[in-house]
């Protein structure tokens, strides 16, 4: 595998979500989330409710990785904001630390400058928290030796069916 | 790459849908889509042309249900199936934990069908796998048509390594859960190694 698997544990969850909570506050957005570079959510907070998450971090990532194909394109490594404005609502999305993208939608209660800012600061505080991760996940690996003890060691044909079961 | 949230139970699996334009790769996830638990699904999106050709991609997320204890979420992904659109299905394979490639089993389709798994062989090299050892599955569609190519002649020319095999009529349903099924439960197997 060439990406390490995305493990999230509690500790860092609650820490993320912190950041982003804080975020939404201090830039009086809407709502902001957290998506990685596949499409999946990893953290949302704000005003979620008529809002869907899944579609909105699978379509950004969609955004993010085509934009990335334009950057490369033209010689760039990548453009690190995206910014859509529309009549009410506005999108902006950043990249945090090359690996996850954070985005913050807003409307005329805040302001492009106050998100590009704030977005800034939280950018460095996530990516920290994903820089222990990395290392956690290093870590128990080690611990483990002989290799990382999968919480699907003991998956079976059973378990799978039963999803698959009307 | 596979996403396992221990803090909220969740693992998050992508899966994708690839194979030559036409070949039925939209119809698969239509059918899955339509006849899943509305409990279970989330909204499908289609990035298409006003012909409903695949332009970026479909996507299709399936929540299943639990497994040792952790929601299980499944991301169907299509990608675009024309010869054009290359850049887009590169960045669609990226993070994919599992592959579903959907051939059309039509005589004059073949050439297409060997043509899409070179590029998915070489697309996944690019991005650092390697079919030989990702999770993957074939499925020869349209098996209803007139023209369709024996099965036994169509293995031989798509086989790639002895993987789960399944004949379909994905605009009939036939084969289409049987294709997920064993895509998902090679992808979970898979996680065991890990």
């Amino acid at each position: 595998m060439p990406t390490y698997d995305l493990i999230m544990y509690d500790e860092e969850f609650q820490k993320i979500k912190e950041i982003l909570s804080r975020l939404r506050m201090d830039t009086n957005a809407k709502v902001a989330f957290l998506v990685d570079k596949n499409g999946q959510q990893i953290a949302a907070q704000g005003d979620l409710e008529g809002l869907d998450t899944t579609s909105l971090a699978s379509l950004t990532a969609g955004n993010v990785a085509a934009t990335d194909g334009l950057a490369k394109l033209i010689g760039e490594r990548e453009f690190s904001v995206l910014f859509h404005e529309g009549e009410r609502d506005n999108i902006h999305i950043s990249i945090v630390g090359q690996r996850v993208i954070l985005v913050v939608i807003f409307d005329e209660r805040s302001s492009l400058g106050l998100v590009r800012l704030r977005v800034k600061k939280a950018s460095q505080e996530l990516e920290k928290v994903f820089d222990d991760i990395l290392k956690k996940v290093e870590k128990e690996k080690e611990a483990m030796a002989g290799g990382f003890e999968s919480p699907f060691a003991e998956i079976t044909d059973e378990d799978i069916d039963a999803l698959f079961s009307e | 790459m596979t996403f396992i949230n221990y803090s909220a139970r969740e693992i998050n699996i992508k899966l994708v849908y690839y194979g030559p334009g036409l070949g039925g790769k939209t119809t698969n996830l239509q059918w899955i889509y339509n006849k899943t638990d509305p409990e279970a699904k989330g909204k499908m999106i289609s990035l298409a042309t006003e012909t409903d050709r695949t332009l970026f991609f479909d996507f299709l997320p399936l929540d299943l249900g639990t497994v040792k204890g952790f929601k299980t979420r499944f991301h169907l992904y299509t990608v675009p199936g024309q010869v054009f659109y290359d850049a887009s299905r590169k960045l669609i394979l990226k993070g994919a934990d599992g592959v579903a490639f959907v051939s059309d089993s039509q005589e004059a389709r073949m050439e297409a069908n060997i043509e899409s798994l070179k590029n998915l062989e070489k697309n996944l090299k690019e991005q650092g796998y390697d079919l030989r050892t990702i999770p993957y599955v074939l499925q020869f569609n349209k098996r209803d048509l007139p023209s369709a190519v024996p099965v036994e002649e169509m293995y031989r020319l798509l086989n790639y390594k002895g993987e789960p095999t399944f004949e379909a009529i994905a605009t009939r349903g036939i084969g289409v859960f049987e294709t997920l099924k064993a895509i998902a439960k090679l992808v979970l197997l898979d996680l065991k190694k890990k």
